[in-house]
């Protein structure tokens, strides 16, 4: 039980890191474009542009979420 | 040489430099301060791990993905390393976030070593283990950059040499200098890595996607492969952008590392 926690663990810090809402905007932005290609929305290349301006605007949104003033915790970390 | 020949030897010799330099940080603090030998027990035990997974990996997703799907998976944790990593360089960048310091990780390293008490003889678990898991996350990243890079541009053999060149280069540095690598520009460095990283990562996961559409075919972006530097132009724009729109007033001083040292 605790080498599959340590496993779970290391993959975890691994993909996720020390920041989930990027994993969480890529996963986001890529389900836009498979939502919009199950919708037959666009082509190809209306696809591609379409994915690369959610994956755009989810990491903006991921940032705004960081520089939002907190009320109670502490400073930035630093890694 | 053609340039993308030299595009993927720069850009695995970069991304490799880089992890390298966080790697050998941790492996210093732990030699310098309690055992070289468990140290570098630990840094070997770290190595033959990743070459096993490097060749199961290689092996497995060059054999039994489609084309497709192998793109969503290695362009998705691409863009997801090079984001966490432009993530950082903006908030740097910015005043947000305190640049990377490999003095003040070094000098933490070093206490959280002393704290753990004196070794007692043979192999210390502390060293061992502290370098094997330092050595293994950071080289697990250059694997799958190696990899994915590697196998996109069918040159291999190219992507391993500018990671071993790399790391032939830190060790160099470092046995040289005989303290933290706090002379190179990691935070410059890592900017560039994650410019990159992201890149290829956008242009492949969102290519990898076509793996849910009939035929499983991949999408194509227009002007295939020219799409690329245009990504990373656009990833540029779009990060000076963001620093500009974020610029704090003041920029923070106090330099405390996360316990994986990350990225």
């Amino acid at each position: 039980m605790r080498f599959l926690k340590s496993f779970g663990r290391f993959w975890y810090d691994f993909i996720i890191g020390d920041d989930w809402k990027i994993a969480v905007s890529v996963v986001l932005a890529l389900g836009v474009v498979v939502a919009a290609m199950s919708a037959n929305l666009f082509g190809d290349t209306g696809l591609t542009i379409l994915g690369g301006v959610a994956v755009v605007a989810f990491f903006a949104v991921s940032l705004a979420v960081d520089v939002r003033p907190k009320r109670k915790r502490g400073a930035n970390r630093n890694d | 040489m053609t340039a993308a020949t030299w595009g993927l030897l720069v850009a695995t010799f970069v991304a490799c430099f880089v992890e390298m330099v966080e790697a050998t940080t941790i492996v210093m603090a732990m030699g310098f301060t309690r055992s070289w030998r468990s140290a570098m027990t630990g840094v070997g035990a770290a190595i033959a791990v990743l070459a096993v997974f490097t060749a199961i990996a290689g092996y497995a997703l060059t054999t039994w993905l489609p084309e497709s799907a192998l793109q969503l998976v290695i362009g998705g944790l691409l863009l997801i390393f090079g984001l966490q990593w432009l993530r950082k360089a903006i908030l740097r960048s910015s005043g947000r976030k305190a640049v990377h310091d490999e003095d003040a990780i070094y000098r933490k390293e070093v206490e959280t070593a002393r704290a753990a008490g004196q070794p007692t003889g043979g192999i210390d678990m502390f060293s061992f283990m502290v370098s094997f898991k330092g050595v293994l996350l950071e080289g697990m990243e250059v694997v799958f950059i190696v990899i994915t890079f590697g196998l996109n541009a069918k040159n291999v053999p190219i992507a391993i040499l500018g990671a071993a060149a790399a790391v032939i280069a830190v060790l160099l540095i470092a046995a040289a200098a005989k303290r933290p690598l706090s002379m190179i520009p990691e935070n410059l460095l890592k900017y560039g890595v994650g410019l990159l990283l992201a890149s290829f990562g956008t242009f492949w996961a969102i290519e990898g996607t076509g793996i849910f559409r009939g035929g499983q075919e991949s999408l194509h972006w227009p002007g295939g492969n020219a799409a690329i530097p245009v990504l990373l132009a656009a990833w540029f724009l779009l990060s000076r952008a963001f620093i500009t729109a974020l610029r704090a007033p003041s920029r923070p001083t106090s330099i405390e590392p996360t316990k994986e040292f990350a990225q």
